[in-house]
């Protein structure tokens, strides 16, 4: 069975918030399901609904810190908590494709989906009375009439440090899948046994352990390596050349 | 959580309207054993039903300013099967009805007796209705409250306590307000209702300080390392993703002092539990219906304040991702 999803990889995520932008700018535009509200925005309290936002933690105590950029939007999970809750039915999640949509001409507004999503990753939209959430794209990504390497999010299309990857979590043999895999992906808040579908690959540092004794080698009859002091007299031509 | 004023009154006002119902018909049964038989009792029940469908109305209507789209509400009885929103909306009409039934057959004096187990023993039509609507009664009790206890993710409110305060504090209001009706209609029988109002009162003090101990107390199973996954026990956020609010700032937080959570939580245990008892023992030492009508009216209010705080002590773990708000 399929399930799309998301790889979001903090190693690379600079923050610039194309991603925010590019879901915004898609999402708004549907003729069919309507904009996402901006409720005064550029006035002195802006407010308005997205699918996606990024984040930004400080971790480490001055002057040891680091900053992480951390995108955030549904991850779409294998046991959606916030689908049985909806006492229509508008929130469901699709069999072919594991993705988690709301119905928008079913959805009464009455916010209990989003109390039982941990994550906070609904927003009620302040216009249109209805949840939202990411979809996905899922009117772009079975779109026939875009080149199949469109046939992405629009937000993995923006990211300009391929900090964002779409694929099939379940195909073992996927991209995706191998690196998660491979790269050591992660969900987020695994203690309620939500199974998010979207992955988080860690910040990577390149080290190398060497132990003291890995230095010396230790069948080294010879003494090859044993470093001669300057002044030593017994000067021979190995010193020299490397045989 | 941010409390919603159109939650805090549906959750009250049917509460007390089950309460009371539960309440009418302990007295039918009393009634009918031949215990406490007052010649008023048809006024007493449609007086007392006229009240339910009131309580049960306002409820509604109150619950509708919750609903961004009131207009699809029909559909929310459609999910019964997973949801226990979608249950409650249908044990909600279904109550209010049969109680409207069980008042009208009261008023018509409509009460043939359906059959008899024994020959002293006979069982009427309104008890058989009563009986249902009570049972009923106790459904939407447990529905209501499990929407709330349901949510596993609010450690606050996913425990067995937050089914008993609900049911406890609406008989403790239910009972309460019987008993004011009862004395305004000069009821010989008026300490039978006060009595049980002390009594479930006192009940439901026991359990929701038992709540307010366990909630004191909680674990927290989430946090920020667990949030975002990466390991170090000082994680601090400095953006959030948003610079004004958003509807994760405004639905999740109450924006409110400390000082005024806590002071909230002492005006309702002397308002909900100590002042109501104590105007009830005054009233059945001094037989007078204002004490009573007083002592529910302090307990309601109290209520409001009680259901303000059980929304504005649930922390969601949603808000971890919202910490620089």
């Amino acid at each position: 069975m399929t399930q799309l999803a998301l790889i979001i990889d903090l190693n690379v995520c600079v923050g610039c918030s194309a991603c925010v932008t590019s879901c915004k700018e898609w999402n708004t535009s549907s003729e069919i399901a309507g904009v996402m509200a901006d409720k005064n925005p550029y006035g002195k309290d802006p407010s308005g609904t997205f699918f996606n936002r990024v984040q930004t933690f400080e971790v480490g105590q001055y002057p040891n810190t680091e900053i992480v950029h951390f995108p955030k939007s549904c991850l779409h999970c294998e046991e959606p908590p916030c689908v049985p809750v909806c006492p229509t039915g508008a929130s469901y999640k699709r069999e072919e494709d594991g993705i988690v949509l709301v119905d928008y001409d079913k959805c009464i507004g009455c916010k209990y989906c989003s109390w039982s999503c941990p994550y906070g990753a609904r927003e009620l939209d302040e216009k249109q009375k209805v949840m939202k959430k990411c979809t996905l794209c899922v009117d772009r990504i079975y779109d026939d009439s875009l080149p199949e390497e469109r046939r992405q999010p629009s937000c993995v299309l923006a990211c300009p440090t391929n900090a964002r990857l779409f694929g099939d979590v379940h195909d073992p043999d996927s991209h995706v899948s191998q690196l998660i895999r491979e790269e050591g992906g992660y969900q987020l808040m695994p203690e309620w046994g939500t199974k998010p579908s979207n992955h988080y690959l860690p910040r990577r540092k390149i080290k190398i352990s060497v132990r003291e004794d890995e230095l010396q080698r230790v069948d080294n009859p010879l003494k090859k390596e044993v470093r001669r002091k300057v002044s030593e007299d017994d000067v021979s031509l190995d010193d020299f050349v490397a045989w | 959580m941010n409390p919603a004023f159109s939650v805090i009154f549906l959750t009250t006002l049917i509460g007390a309207a089950q309460g009371l119902f539960l309440a009418l018909m302990a007295g039918q049964i009393y009634s009918d054993m031949g215990v406490l038989v007052e010649a008023d009792e048809k006024l007493f029940f449609t007086y007392g039903t006229a009240i339910i469908t009131v309580l049960m109305i306002l409820g509604l209507l109150a619950s509708f300013f919750h609903l961004g789209r009131p207009e699809r509400a029909w559909r929310t009885a459609t999910k019964w099967k997973t949801s226990w929103l979608s249950r409650e909306v249908i044990v909600l009409p279904a109550f209010t009805m049969m109680a409207v039934l069980w008042g009208v057959l009261h008023y018509k004096g409509i009460n043939p007796v359906v059959f008899s187990p024994t020959d002293t023993v006979h069982i009427s039509l309104t008890m058989v209705v009563g009986l249902m609507t009570a049972g009923l009664a106790m459904l939407l009790y447990l529905c209501t409250a499990m929407i709330y206890a349901a949510v596993k993710f609010i450690q606050e409110w996913a425990n067995p306590l937050t089914v008993v305060n609900y049911t406890m504090l609406g008989m403790a209001s239910g009972f309460t307000l019987s008993a004011a009706l009862a004395s305004w209609l000069g009821f010989e029988s008026t300490f039978y209702y006060a009595n049980w109002a002390i009594f479930l009162t006192l009940i439901g003090f026991m359990t929701r300080l038992a709540s307010l101990y366990r909630n004191a107390h909680i674990k927290l199973k989430s946090n920020a390392q667990s949030a975002i996954g990466i390991r170090h026990p000082m994680i601090r956020q400095t953006s959030q993703g948003a610079m004004g609010g958003s509807f994760n700032t405004r639905e999740f937080f109450h924006h409110k002092t400390d000082a005024v959570v806590k002071s909230i939580k002492w005006f309702f245990i002397v308002t909900v539990f100590i002042i109501p008892v104590g105007l009830l023992i005054l009233g059945v030492s001094q037989d007078n219906a204002t004490v009573f009508i007083l002592a529910f009216a302090v307990q309601y209010i109290g209520l409001l304040a009680e259901r303000w705080f059980f929304f504005a002590q649930a922390r969601h773990p949603q808000n971890i991702y919202y910490a620089a708000t």
